[in-house]
């Protein structure tokens, strides 16, 4: 038994029991910045050195060059084919998952992730097994003189294997939290399906579809193992911008081939800084999933 | 006027009716598409596998060279989820619990290994790592050879993973409820006691998760890794390598074996995440 | 919190009432030790306990979510407080299992021991949480709005069942509550939060009684108020004199309280105040009468005996049984909130 008494006084003052000792919060600042700083910023700053390391005419002679201006005229052209792809493959699939229920649901969207799981050079290695010389329909094919592997279609295919689940996967989950309600509304007040979809639906879903598709689109343009696979590396033909950077480190050009990972970093750079903007400004209206990849 | 009738239907139907249209067009699109770019590809490889048979399979993965690269992968792997797992937690705790400047740009730069494509995070990796680097002269004065060994493998690999265990932790540490810190003060617990007892546990699920993420990510990784890597047969030869070197020397059988292995390794780190999952919320009511 | 001064005696049982954001949790947890007092003191049997640290003030505190760790099992809780204990003054193994089972025992939880809280109904935590509590052998025991996550059948019950505990362990204990019924029922004392500020300690009849505030008597039952004017000693609603002393109010504008109950039908010519019949409605008793005020704007229900023939539409005088005045400037919003049917 206890007598408990409050009175005024002279002012008390303690550490909140939920705050960790000044010692501890600054040994575990200083740990977390000093890994990220070596192991995430240092990659990053080299890029931009070593570019830079032969003054600013070597790093732009490299846009000069025909094989690197082929390589980014068809990094874009190979974005510009897949994202636009899973783009309305992604609307599809969350339109179908998330305002229909049906049986096999949940493994129809494991499905859907499954490239992620795959390692990209497996990615390739199945369009080998698919397209290539040897593989199903390789003989047949090459009978009818269409080139798949080692040529474009095979990069754009690889490509839009390895961007697969993105923008469904933003999709999918935000248009399940937003549930059904306001499109049959719409409906019953005589707008047709097609017109729900643009003036209810899209308005809802947009900022989810452009953080899906701005990640779709740096994955695209960045993809290395899968595109090298099957690209074939045929200069000037079927090199996309980080196959040409293989290339040009590989032959010990340093400043040509960070010049061209310049505008990779900073495509990452845009991606990453649109990316925390949309996360910051329109959380609500982003699926409250855990963000990967 | 016209007055509502109901139509029986004895049809059974895939969907329950309703009024939003268009089931039909995009579910049809979604199966025909998720079909012919990922399953049907997939399957292939199964197919090929499938030739090969198990004791094919056994065979291309008992090749020396095959089983040196298969090991590297995995122990490689391994170890760099490890140090993710370590300091992962360490970062995600900082960013989340810790205000301090700049900590919403190193927030925003967490997921920088998503972003960066591969290719640029090799040969940055190799170029810092190499013996006139900025960390690889410093540490080549003490006889330490990071870039072209298999410490190169597991630099690049930590780079890789390090975001899946941070962003897979980060919501649970801001979700833990701060009443379980006060109570345990109240019990009688030091901090370093809620720490360990009470603040860690709850992350567990979280962290093995993170932990085989990174790990299966890991296993799949050949941009970042094949420029640091060096690439020696037999020592520091990665297996999604040795796939393209196969596929180099037109042998496919050899190829699909190593990917198959591949799959399965990943599929089963995977698998292990779901199990994790369904019995921690089975146990503790959520994840 | 202001000029909060605060004495509870050993083996009370006290109720922090109030409503959300009175800071009555606040005060809990100055208490506790998990908010620091701006300025003030806390004193533990006369000893200074505000800087003493959360761990060292042996206070069992259940909190309103309880705070169950979800990854021990239901001995582990219990047995926490034993089992992070120096070693110097940790009880053996053996001693912590007896003790938990023991705590089991008495919170009627025996046998759920390897269980894990998610596997457990709303009202079995909370025992737990208690169990939890009482195993540090606290000098105080503090709940945090005790019934607030439960549904009303188990709350009753665990009221009850409160009472019991304390009767047995004799602990101090606080509670916080919004709840009126509950503190009234449970408490010796209750002390009635505002914005941060103690309205009244007492005894439930001495708030229902003589409330100390417009916001007491407000806040703890219905209550009823009129806007009056005192001119000379005499407080005049409307045309109508109400024969209440003034307690020495200076003139001007006042407020009068009083319980439904305090207003009757009184005989012709004797009243108070008058109202006319809006409905009648028969009672076992006899009939209940909505009335309408003059110069009020809500309407009364007032039950009285047959007698009281009383006619639809015709006219009634009301005489008070009981009121009490207050001045009306002071904190005019907390009545307006307050009264009412």
């Amino acid at each position: 038994m206890s007598e408990i008494a409050i009175a005024g006084g002279r002012r008390a003052k303690y550490r909140p029991v939920t705050e960790d000792s000044p010692l501890a919060r600054y040994a575990l600042i200083a740990t977390a910045v000093l890994f990220l700083a070596l192991f995430l910023l240092a990659p990053l700053a080299i890029v931009f050195f070593e570019a830079f390391s032969k003054g600013l005419d070597a790093f732009l002679s490299v846009f000069h060059d025909p094989d690197a201006l082929a390589a980014i005229r068809l990094t874009l052209l190979v974005a510009a084919l897949a994202v636009p792809a899973n783009l309305v493959f992604g609307l599809a699939a969350s339109w179908s998952i998330a305002k229909f229920s049906f049986p096999g649901k949940s493994v129809l969207i494991t499905l859907i992730d499954l490239p992620f799981s795959v390692s990209p050079v497996v990615a390739g290695l199945v369009y080998v097994l698919v397209f290539g010389g040897q593989g199903l329909f390789g003989a047949w094919l090459a009978e009818h003189g269409v080139r798949i592997i080692f040529a474009v279609p095979g990069i754009v295919l690889a490509t839009i294997f390895v961007t697969f689940p993105f923008v469904a996967r933003e999709l999918i989950p935000l248009m399940q939290e937003q549930g059904k309600v306001e499109e049959e509304a719409a409906l019953t007040l005589g707008a047709s399906g097609f017109r729900t979809f643009l003036t209810v639906t899209l308005p809802n879903i947009k900022w989810g579809l452009l953080y899906g598709v701005l990640l779709c689109n740096a994955r695209a343009m960045g993809e290395f193992g899968a595109v090298s696979v099957v690209s074939g590396h045929i200069r000037g033909l079927t090199n996309t911008i980080p196959l040409q950077v293989e290339i040009l480190y590989n032959e010990y050009n340093n400043v040509a081939a960070f010049a061209l990972a310049v505008l990779l970093a900073g495509l990452a750079l845009v991606t990453l800084g649109l990316k925390t903007f949309l996360e910051w400004r329109h959380a609500d209206e982003l699926s409250g999933r855990a963000r990967r990849h | 006027m016209t007055s509502p009738v109901l139509v029986g239907k004895n049809a059974r139907r895939f969907t329950a009716p309703g009024v939003i249209p268009g089931f039909g067009l995009t579910f049809g699109y979604t199966l025909i598409y998720l079909g012919l770019i990922v399953l049907f590809p997939l399957a292939t490889l199964i197919w090929w596998a499938s030739g090969l048979g198990l004791s094919g399979l056994c065979a291309i993965a008992a090749e020396p060279r095959v089983a040196a690269a298969l090991r590297t992968t995995f122990f490689i792997s391994f170890a760099a989820a490890i140090v993710d797992l370590f300091f992962g937690l360490i970062v995600a705790w900082a960013l989340t619990r810790y205000d301090f400047a700049g900590r919403r740009l190193l927030d925003a730069f967490v997921d920088l290994p998503f972003a960066l494509p591969t290719a640029v995070a090799g040969i940055s990796l190799a170029a810092l790592y190499s013996p006139n680097g900025w960390f690889g002269a410093p540490l080549a004065d003490y006889d330490i050879k990071i870039a072209f060994t298999r410490w190169g493998i597991l630099v690049a690999l930590i780079f890789i993973g390090l975001p899946f265990v941070v962003r897979t932790v980060q919501p649970i540490i801001s979700e833990l409820e701060v009443e379980l810190e006060e109570a345990s003060a109240t019990l009688g617990a030091g901090r370093a006691q809620t720490v360990l007892h009470v603040m860690l546990p709850p992350l567990a699920p979280a962290l093995l998760t993170g932990f085989a993420l990174a790990f299966a990510r890991s296993i799949g990784e050949y941009g970042s890794v094949i420029f640091i890597a060096g690439n020696i047969a037999y020592v520091s030869e990665i297996a999604p390598l040795l796939i393209v070197v196969k596929l180099e020397q037109y042998d496919v059988a050899g190829a699909t074996g190593i990917a198959t292995i591949m799959l399965a390794i990943s599929f089963a780190a995977l698998l292990l995440i779901n199990l994790v999952q369904a019995w921690s919320r089975r146990r503790f009511g959520h994840v | 919190m202001r000029d909060v001064s605060l004495d509870i005696q050993p083996g009370e049982l006290v109720a922090l009432l109030g409503p959300s954001g009175s800071g009555k949790t606040t005060l809990l947890r100055v208490i506790a030790g998990l908010n620091s007092p701006d300025r003030g003191r806390v004193l533990f049997d006369g000893e200074n306990a505000t800087n003493l640290p959360v761990q060292d003030r042996h206070v069992g505190m259940v909190f309103q979510n309880y705070a169950l760790f979800k990854h021990m099992t239901v001995a582990d809780n219990v047995g926490y407080g034993l089992r992070v204990r120096s070693r110097r003054t940790r009880p053996s193994r053996p001693a912590i299992k007896a003790r938990v089972a023991e705590l089991l025992q008495f919170v009627q939880l025996d046998g759920l021991g390897d269980r894990f809280p998610a596997q457990l109904s709303g009202g079995q935590r909370q025992r737990v949480a208690l169990a939890r509590a009482l195993a540090i052998e606290p000098r105080v025991l503090l709940l945090d709005e005790p019934f607030g996550a439960l549904d009303a059948r188990v709350r009753k019950d665990l009221r009850r069942w409160l009472r019991d505990i304390h009767k047995q362990t004799g602990l101090t204990t606080v509670f916080v509550t919004h709840d009126q019924d509950e503190a009234m029922e449970l408490a010796d004392r209750v002390v009635v939060l505002n914005e941060g500020r103690i309205e009244q300690i007492g005894t439930p009849e001495e708030l229902y009684d003589r409330p100390a505030s417009p916001f007491v008597i407000s806040f703890v039952g219905e209550a009823v108020a009129l806007p009056v004017t005192i001119a000379d000693g005499h407080v005049k609603f409307g045309g109508h004199e109400l024969h209440i002393d003034t307690h020495g109010l200076r003139s001007g504008p006042a407020r009068v309280f009083f319980r439904p109950a305090d207003i009757a039908v009184a005989a012709e010519g004797d009243g108070d105040l008058e109202g006319r019949v809006e409905s009648l409605r028969r009672t076992p008793a006899g009939v209940r009468a909505t009335i309408a005020i003059d110069g009020y704007d809500q309407t009364l229900e007032i039950d009285s005996p047959l007698e009281h023939s009383a006619s639809l539409g015709g006219r009634v005088p009301l005489s008070l049984a009981k009121a009490r005045i207050f001045p009306a400037d002071e904190r005019d919003a907390y009545v307006d909130a307050g009264d009412g049917i």
